[in-house]
């Protein structure tokens, strides 16, 4: 197969890539450029686990060609920390115990990014659409909703 | 327990019962956290499996030379190159790692290759030619126990019996008013962690392996390998990796990777990395076992039970896997927590050309489950009371002697959990509310459900665990454990207990994964047992260190050991509650006087007994309760249920952590809502019918309503400050609970699950069921639905 050249921002960060056409851009994250935080779950676009930022909006990666990505911005869940200094949306997720086995956590917080980016102050109701596109196997989606919801309050009850 | 006393802390406790961080989430929020398939060696190749084309066959020759001779390909394998054990098997050593001679269900392996890329590993599968001789198959476990039916293993399908007699039922229901008989029927489900199968293995220095990768039973995925390959044991590592949930799903699944990525390394030298797609995996792995129940009660016109008989038959599958053990946890609490004199419990499980069925969380309660609590309802409706009503007349109290003759001394908490769930929910005004509505598009329901739970592995297997707790020259702590954590938490929960214990704050501690090389086999990482095992094995570790460490400090300061104490990072005395040293000092002090800073903690659970011949015994150390109350909405036109409202209630002894528990009450009931509602995975005549999450659904955010958990402490003395276990008791109720909503709503039972639209519509499956003409009779009897006011 005839390998293509693409143009892209990753992180922001600039790289000029020789891919394969076919190369999904879950697999040019994971494989290519060594970005394991974006996880795979389905490769069918049901389970979100691959969900990443594409010029702001989330996007299952798995459903999107490499070679569409050129000239395009690409963030993931390894660009939301600031050296050792957490998004509030990863520090809500961990005062409200949202993480569980953590598989899902990457793909849910891209999700809930693209959401928050666009509303403040979203509702339950909102929250749970955005993320009706990520399953998550362990957690029953409430403490994720929460995590959401007070992403500037931080409770750790108990 | 002399050293117990030695360092009883008579403190308020710190750390145990608050919702602390978890210890492994900060890896899991910013990516770094390292999953199966996050481990890259360089030179490795990619292992790719060909499975069976049949559900049941004989192989007559396999021909892999066109694929060896594919340029990238390193090798090609089959059952014949497997030096060792071709089979392996937790009770059972039935399963191929390669079939051989015979395929018995789709999920099959046939033969291996590793290549330099996945593409050509792929590629090389499909040039692999097999010639097989298709064999009848049954699919169906009922059909697998009938004499002419096509036989799996050895002379007959039926590979497990148990059972269980108390007193008479002849007599029981000879006294009995009434008599209610229902059939019952679950379903296969997909575990559905999100995270696939994967593994890499590499070939040691020392002519061994290592083996990292998502596995739930280290331990006897190594004796498998070990096995296989003609290895000691301590030739074969297993590391853990960070495991994307399991719920019971990563054991022989994970065995079956690891032993075929490990066949590959040994054969290239190379280090060999397998992932399974999502496809690969839903088709191979194992499900939670599909029951047919038969349930027959006996009743006074009062609600009291007189007799109880009951069979079930399981679906093995194409291999034992955990079936024995599955199918006797549900024989044990078939008759759930309710007095009866008079009890005949029979529970098979028979071979099928189906996928291979084992561990899920709930491990064969589930199902039971499931009956027992629409029986219940059923009994409540039939003597005129309301479900809250019938279950405080016949539940369990303290004392109580279970159905194989167990007497229950532990607090037997079911009324005071079935009290708080109905108070939580206005259980009983909304229940009768709901029964006098007028008909309209839209009803409204209410159910409830209760259990009581086996806590551990009881008399089914030895059940006991290590954790090593180590402290450094500068204060901090490594601790690990044979146990494992799958995204369950039993690593912070471990932390908190070492802790608390050690009198220091959670982020001195730091947990490493499992690796088999460096615990003590601590068994399976199953049962809920991973805080009564894992934490006890860690409250053990730590106080031994703590002993050494004021016994340093007595010396350092002079003071008595039992004016010492350690809290908040420091020594203390407690009298004058001047601190001392600092936990860093007293760590240095401890390493410049030569003081062992290591412990291995080791906890046995208490003695259970079984005999088998007579099904009588102490099942269980101790048992927990619970009970869910699940409102939902029906629409008529549609079929379609929606869970509006759910009060979770456990009694888990004692949380370690708060949120933690709630966590797993959260995650237990969302799964149990699939399992009640949405999820089925199909198969027929052998074929499954859903490959991905496209097709088998579980619940997404806007399937599950918030949910209100409730917890329950009466401490345990059997656990760790108190504590007994809350992972699967939470997932084993939602079913009922909903299914007894939705007979409050609409006055139709259902008594199979999924309770998806049809069934609640039409009151049966939409799907052809390949019986036609005259047979369509039978199953018109066994409608999967009956409406109230039917005779009983
Ligand atoms: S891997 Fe992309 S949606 Fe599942
Ligand atoms: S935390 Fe395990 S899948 Fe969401």
């Amino acid at each position: 197969m005839k390998k293509v050249t693409i143009h892209t921002s990753v992180n922001h960060k600039h790289y000029e890539l020789e891919i394969k056409p076919n190369l999904t851009l879950l697999s040019l994250l994971r494989e290519e450029l060594g970005l394991t935080g974006t996880k795979c779950g389905c490769e069918v676009g049901e389970c979100g686990a691959c969900t990443v930022l594409m010029n702001g909006k989330a996007v299952n990666s798995c459903l999107v060609l490499a070679p569409q990505i050129d000239g395009q911005e690409i963030v993931t869940v390894e660009e939301l920390a600031i050296g050792n200094k957490l998004h509030p949306l990863q520090e809500s997720f961990l005062n409200h115990d949202a993480v569980h086995c953590g598989f899902c956590t990457p793909g849910m917080l891209m999700s809930a990014k693209d959401l928050l980016d666009h509303n403040s102050n979203p509702t339950e109701e909102e929250i749970r659409t955005a993320i009706s596109g990520n399953l998550c196997r362990c957690s029953g989606y409430q403490q994720i909703v929460d995590a959401i919801q007070n992403n500037n309050v931080s409770p750790l009850k108990g | 327990m002399e050293k117990d006393e030695q360092v009883k802390m008579n403190k308020e406790l710190k750390i145990i019962g608050k919702s602390e961080r978890r210890v492994d989430a900060w890896g899991k929020v910013t990516g770094k956290a390292k999953y199966a398939d996050d481990y890259n060696v360089s030179h490795q190749l990619i292992g790719k499996v060909l499975r069976s084309k049949y559900p049941h066959a004989k192989i007559i020759c396999i021909n892999i030379s066109k694929a060896e001779k594919l340029t990238g390909v390193e090798t090609v394998l089959t059952a014949k190159d497997i030096p060792g054990a071709k089979v392996f098997g937790v009770v059972v050593k039935n399963q191929a790692i390669l079939a051989e001679d015979r395929v018995r269900y789709l999920g099959d392996g046939v033969a291996l290759v590793a290549a330099v890329s996945k593409e050509i590993a792929e590629q090389a599968i499909s040039l692999i030619e097999v010639e097989y001789e298709p064999l009848p198959v049954v699919s169906d476990p009922e059909e697998a126990m009938k004499p002419d039916a096509p036989v799996l293993h050895d002379d007959k399908n039926e590979f497990v019996h148990h059972h269980v007699q108390k007193g008479d039922i002849t007599k029981g229901f000879a006294e009995a008013d009434f008599i209610i008989e229902r059939k019952f029927k679950t379903q296969f489900i997909e575990h559905s962690y999100i995270e696939p199968e994967a593994v890499l293995a590499e070939p040691s220095e020392q002519d061994g392996i290592k083996i990292t990768g998502c596995v739930q039973n280290l331990f006897s995925t190594r004796r498998s390998v070990a096995s296989m390959l003609n290895l000691d044991l301590a030739q074969v590592q297993i590391v853990q990796s960070t495991l994307g949930g399991s719920f019971g799903g990563k054991d022989e699944a994970m065995t079956l990777i690891s032993c075929r990525a490990a066949l590959l390394a040994m054969k290239t030298g190379r280090p060999v990395k397998m992932v399974d797609t999502r496809e690969e995996s839903m088709l191979e792995s194992y499900k939670r076992h599909p029951y047919v129940l038969y349930y027959k009660w006996g009743a006074k016109k009062d609600g009291s039970i007189t007799a109880m008989e009951i069979k079930c038959i399981a679906d093995g599958g194409a291999y034992a896997s955990m079936s024995p053990f599955v199918t006797w946890r549900s024989v044990v609490q078939a008759t759930g927590p309710y007095y009866c004199e008079n009890v005949k419990t029979d529970v098979y499980a028979a071979y099928t050309n189906n996928n291979y069925t084992g561990a899920m969380r709930g491990f064969g309660s589930p199902q039971v489950n499931f009956a027992i609590e629409s029986m219940m309802d059923d009994l409540a409706e039939k003597v005129g009371m309301n479900p809250l009503e019938i279950r405080m007349k016949n539940g369990f109290e303290t004392g109580a002697v279970t159905a194989t003759g167990q007497e229950l001394t532990h607090n037997v908490s079911l009324k005071e959990v079935l009290t708080k769930a109905a108070a939580a929910s206005d259980f009983e005004k909304k229940w009768k509310r709901n029964r006098e509505a007028k008909s309209d598009e839209k009803k409204h329901g209410i159910g409830l459900a209760c259990s009581y739970r086996g806590v551990s592995l009881g008399a089914e297997g030895t059940d006991a665990a290590e954790t090593i707790v180590s402290v450094q020259t500068d204060g901090s702590v490594i601790v690990s454990s044979g146990i494992t954590d799958m995204g369950q938490g039993a690593q912070t929960q471990m932390s908190q207990i070492t802790a608390e214990v050690l009198g220091i704050s959670m982020d001195r501690i730091h947990f490493l994964n499992t690796n088999t090389s460096r615990v003590a086999d601590s068994g399976a990482t199953v049962a809920s047992r991973g805080t009564i095992m894992g934490g006890s094995a860690a409250k053990n570790a730590a106080e031994k260190v703590r002993i050494t460490l004021l016994e340093v400090g007595a010396e350092m300061t002079g003071d008595a050991v039992s004016d010492l104490d350690l809290l908040d990072n420091y020594l203390i005395n407690i009298k004058t509650k001047k601190p001392l040293a600092s936990f860093n000092e007293l760590a240095t002090a401890c390493f410049n006087k030569g003081k062992p800073m290591v412990s291995h903690g080791w906890h046995h659970s208490p003695k259970t007994s079984w005999d088998e011949r007579q099904g009588q015994g102490e099942a269980y150390f101790t048992f927990v309760y619970g009970a869910n109350v699940a409102e939902v909405e029906v629409d008529i036109e549609t079929g379609k249920v929606d869970v509006l409202d759910f009060v979770s209630v456990h009694d888990v002894g004692k949380a370690i952590n708060k949120g933690m528990v709630e966590a797993q009450i959260f995650g237990g009931v969302a799964m149990g809502i699939g399992y009640g509602l949405l999820e089925e995975f199909e198969i027929e005549e052998g074929i499954p019918k859903q490959a991905n999450f496209d097709e088998y659904l579980i619940p997404t955010s806007m399937d599950v309503p918030r949910i209100k958990a409730i917890i329950v402490e009466n401490e345990d003395p059997t656990g760790p400050f108190g504590a007994k276990s809350v992972g699967e008791p939470t997932n084993e109720l939602a079913a009922p609970a909903i299914v007894n909503a939705i007979y409050n709503a609409t006055g139709k039972r259902i008594y199979e699950i999924p309770a998806n639209l049809e069934r609640v519509l039409l009151g049966h499956k939409l799907t052809r069921t390949g019986k036609r003409g005259l047979e369509q009779k039978e199953i018109e009897e066994t409608d999967s639905c009956k409406t109230r006011g039917n005779k009983l």
